[in-house]
């Protein structure tokens, strides 16, 4: 970077998971067979017209709400024209100069501590169907079109350009995400194309006032990408500006392969939508009551939560962050806790265990084979000095790949741990007879020896024996 | 009196004292379609066996004594851009060539339910954009009262239809004037409502924020019981206005002492032909003698009414017929991509009319012109609206010549889109405004009928309909019938 400094500010586009779509009573819901959730309305045939779901109303205030924003108390919408074969009407109806609300902000943690970034504006818009080519768009001999997704409620909230790196463009598009998703208005999934984000990102020298030209990347499908494109970028422009040439205003798409970004499309080549006030629907007046109303309702935001993890439950920083990045998480842990009530226990075990399991058998937290109950009667298990530590491990995979309780896997398998000291100190006298010398090391004070025989002991008893009977019986039978 | 020139009300009780069956009834005006309709061509569909289906089973209803709604069994003629479950809907257009929609507009539906039996889908300008039926994509329509004029437009299919007897009634839509000014030139009723109070859903749009469907019938009492069928309000548009709607024929009262009507001098202009201030004329003493009070009055703004039009109606129609891509239904024309074929489909498909708005629209709408065009027009259309606020603060109702002319020539205007735009002058502000406006026939010039316009405030078309049912009682233009003669068909 050196002399230069990055402006990102982010286009994000959320759709919402309401039962139907945002102007018919078609199904909204994710996949199905091609053209199965469709009516006339969604499909724009001649002389339908839209009536607008006032759900996906709500879940747009809940979110602006969320993200501190300013409720219009009357807005429009307006109809964006461009010819594409997967938007049936040839425009979209979306808001223009009356978004449904604006002047928001969240906070993101970064480097030099809490910054607040800036939210211009919430809208409603109707998303538009998919293009299934044969091959690449550019051989494809035809193409069909699925028109499920048109008409499915999305949100467009556009950030100020307040970001000044990629790292910090991620944390806002996670932040935003965790928020969004906490609100439960929508599964917020890059993969499934229910958030999608683009970028936009100039440079200039340290210390200017004025913005350089932009470029607008299109295409990341995730976090990381997100991150990797605009560092591509920026470095990108930097490069052009430090051989003397100039930023070339226009839409770039990200190629994950190359990891590079390429021209889309110039700004000559941009669209002129026209738009103009949708005629087919009254202007909107959103009420104080309402707002009141769906604020009263809202859950408690992500932020809130880490704030209360760390209070209540006397977790760190780090743990509380990670239990608030989604609210299934955090819902998993507290369920947990409910049931065993050691927070700093519960939240390794969830962190650990539970999330690498997770992550290795792609599944979501909402769909883990392990219950919270099961995970507190593990817990219990361990306390009450059934299993060991280490033994419990073993068992809470077993749990994790067949569902089954903590108790049944550990008797199943016979991991009972052996407290019994008769029948341990018959195998801590042989392993003492079967190394003279480490025993001699440990007379003469080398702790680790002993380390060394429990290890044996636990080879012995295949892990099973109670790890401090194991280290009372060593030292008492080394005593000379 | 021929069965097919008697109004709906008539038959409605002829039918239900058995003295005519729905069939005959039927069967009498396909009769009269098969003798007339080569010359006048109101119709681009017909639905012969459906609408005998439809009769018969209106008969077996009154036969098992049911009870049924007023029109049940009356032959009803629909324009073209209404949709219809089933039955092919082109707008005239031969980009919707084989277009059939899977569902019923509201006016249908409802219609339906009052057992009312459709004779087919009229003629009228491409998408409805035109003043005398000569758009249309397939052939123009003529005027039964003279053969070598056109019916209007652009429902001239409907109004032909009523007017030659080839239908007892008829559904059209008005947008500045579409039903209206086919009803003047063709000696019938006409009303376009309040915008919202007759559901738009399943009228193909032109223009959203002007458009609105009405019925257009031989006298005042039909135009009535039709409104009381289409009318109110409807959850699938929610530009309907949600409340309830009276029984409008409780209206029709001869009794209009003390009316108060004002007559803006902007609706007589230069262009106003003498035949049709005489026929005002000669209104106006008619009204006076009825114990109104007529007195000239002035709407500033609506001077405006064509340049403003213009604006609205076409950036609307650029993004409403914007759909219409070869992608799904109707017309489509291969090119080597889909932009290709997007213009190959439009090119062929839409005629020059059409694309003379779409043109007009686009521009309207574009980065750059927005302010100076489409903007300047809404703040235009909102001082006509208040000129028409203040006018009815001192009057009920508002009276003009539907047209300035009568009927003229078919060919005499088609060439020149600005003489044509003229045609709906006194009709278009009614439109901006969102009022209703009633055209009744007022008298004749010569053997060409001539409308009159009474305009209300919003919600008012009980008494715009009282006041016209009083005046065709006493005018008696009604009883007249076209000749259908003239022209090379004659």
């Amino acid at each position: 970077m050196g002399n230069y400094e990055s402006v990102i500010g982010l286009e994000i586009h959320a759709e919402l998971k309401t039962e139907s779509k945002i102007f018919c009573s078609s199904s909204a819901r994710f996949g199905g067979e091609p053209n199965a959730h469709i009516c006339p309305v969604c499909l724009g045939l001649p002389g339908v017209l839209p009536v607008l779901n006032k759900k996906v109303v709500e879940y747009a205030i809940r979110a602006a709400l969320a993200l501190n924003c300013e409720i219009a108390r009357f807005c429009k919408f307006d109809r964006k024209n461009y010819y594409y074969p997967d938007l049936p009407k040839n425009y979209q109806i979306s808001q223009y100069d009356l978004p449904l609300a604006q002047h928001g902000f969240l906070e993101i943690d970064t480097e030099n501590g809490r910054k607040r970034i800036g939210i211009t504006r919430i809208h409603m818009e109707e998303d538009a169907g998919k293009l299934v080519h044969q091959g690449t768009v550019t051989t494809t001999p035809y193409s069909l079109v699925d028109y499920n997704r048109t008409g499915v409620p999305l949100l467009e909230i556009v950030s100020e350009p307040d970001m000044r790196s990629p790292e910090e463009a991620r944390a806002y598009a996670e932040k935003l995400r965790s928020i969004i998703q906490f609100t439960g208005i929508s599964d917020c999934k890059m993969e499934e194309g229910s958030l999608r984000v683009d970028a936009n990102v100039s440079v200039r020298p340290l210390g200017s006032k004025e913005f350089g030209v932009k470029t607008e990347i299109k295409n990341v499908n995730s976090f990381r990408a997100l991150q990797r494109a605009l560092a591509y970028e920026i470095e990108r422009q930097i490069a052009v500006l430090e051989e003397g040439g100039e930023i070339v205003q226009e839409t770039r798409t990200w190629d994950e392969g190359n990891g590079a970004t390429l021209t889309l499309r110039s700004k000559e080549e941009a669209h002129d939508y026209r738009y103009f006030p949708e005629p087919d629907l009254p202007p909107l007046v959103i009420t104080r009551e309402w707002v009141e109303e769906i604020r009263r309702g809202l859950p408690e935001l992500p932020d809130a939560r880490r704030e209360r993890y760390m209070s209540e439950y006397g977790l760190p920083a780090y743990d509380a962050a990670v239990l608030t990045i989604t609210r299934e998480i955090g819902d998993y842990f507290e369920a947990c806790v409910r049931l065993y009530p050691h927070p700093k226990t519960v939240s390794n075990w969830v962190m650990g265990e539970l999330a690498r399991l997770l992550n290795a058998t792609n599944t979501e937290i909402t769909d883990s084979p392990v219950k919270p109950e099961q995970v507190a009667a593990l817990l219990k298990l361990i306390d009450e000095g059934v299993i060991s530590g280490k033994i419990a491990k073993t068992v809470f995979e077993e749990m994790f790949r067949t569902g089954k309780d903590p108790q049944l896997v550990v008797k199943e398998q016979g991991l009972v741990q052996i407290t019994d000291e008769a029948e341990l100190k018959a195998v801590v006298d042989e392993i003492i007879a079967a190394n003279p010398k480490v025993v001699a090391d440990y007379r003469q004070g080398k702790d680790k020896a002993l380390g060394f025989l429990v290890g044996q002991v636990m080879k012995a008893t295949k892990g099973k024996a109670n790890p401090a009977l194991v280290n009372r019986l060593l030292k008492e039978g080394m005593k000379t | 009196m021929e069965l097919c020139y008697m109004p709906a009300h008539e038959l409605s009780r002829l039918l239900r004292e058995r003295k005519v069956s729905a069939i005959e009834l039927t069967d009498a005006v396909f009769s009269r379609i098969d003798a007339v309709e080569d010359k006048v061509k109101a119709y681009l569909l017909l639905l012969r066996e459906e609408a005998r289906s439809q009769a018969r089973a209106v008969d077996a209803a009154l036969a098992a004594k049911e009870e049924l709604p007023p029109l049940a069994g009356i032959p009803l003629a629909v324009k073209d851009n209404l949709c219809m479950a089933g039955v092919e809907t082109t707008c005239a257009s031969k980009i919707l060539k084989g277009f059939i929609p899977p569902y019923d507009a509201t006016v249908i539906e409802r219609l339906k339910e009052q057992r009312v039996v459709f004779t087919g889908k009229t003629n009228m300008d491409e998408f409805a954009m035109g003043s005398s039926t000569e758009n249309s994509g397939f052939y123009p329509t003529a005027n039964p009262w003279d053969l070598e004029r056109v019916p209007g437009g652009s429902s001239g299919g409907s109004a032909a239809a009523v007017a030659a007897g080839e239908a007892v009634a008829a559904l059209g839509s008005d947008t500045g004037g579409s039903i209206r000014q086919p009803a003047a030139f063709c000696g019938v009723v006409g009303m376009k409502p309040t915008y919202g109070l007759v559901s738009r859903y399943g009228l193909v749009a032109f223009a959203s924020s002007l458009d609105q469907i009405g019925p257009i019938t031989r006298d005042v009492r039909d135009c009535a019981l039709v409104l009381n069928a289409i009318a109110g309000h409807d959850p699938r548009d929610s530009t309907s206005a949600p409340q309830d709607v009276p029984d409008y024929t409780e209206f029709l009262v001869p009794d209009i002492k003390g009316f108060r009507i004002g007559i803006p001098r902007e609706y007589i202009a230069e262009g106003t032909a003498p035949a049709v201030r005489d026929v005002l004329a000669e209104a106006v003493h008619l009204l006076t003698s009825m114990g109104a009070m007529v007195e000239e009055t002035s709407l500033p703004h609506v001077r405006y009414s064509l340049p403003t039009y213009y604006l609205i109606a076409p950036a609307e129609a650029s993004s409403n017929l914007a759909r219409y891509d070869g992608v799904r239904y109707g017309l489509r024309v291969e090119g080597e991509d889909v932009v290709a074929m997007y213009k190959k489909t439009r090119n062929r498909g839409f005629g020059p009319e059409v694309k003379r708005r779409i043109m007009l629209g686009t521009y309207a709408l574009s980065a750059g012109y927005y302010d100076a065009y489409y903007l300047k027009a809404l703040k235009v259309r909102t001082l006509i609206r208040r000129d028409f606020d203040a006018a009815f603060e001192r009057f009920d109702l508002i009276l003009s010549p539907t047209t300035p002319t009568p009927a003229f020539k078919m060919g005499e205007k088609v060439d020149d889109p600005l003489a044509m735009y003229l045609s709906d002058i006194c009709t278009l502000a009614v439109n901006l405004a969102g009022l209703p406006g009633l055209s009744i026939p007022g008298g004749f010039a010569g053997n060409l009928p001539v409308g009159i316009q009474l305009i209300g405030p919003p919600f008012t078309e009980g008494r715009l309909l009282r006041v016209a049912y009083a005046f065709e009682r006493e005018a008696g233009v009604a009883a007249k019938r076209p000749a259908l003669e003239g022209g090379q068909n004659g």
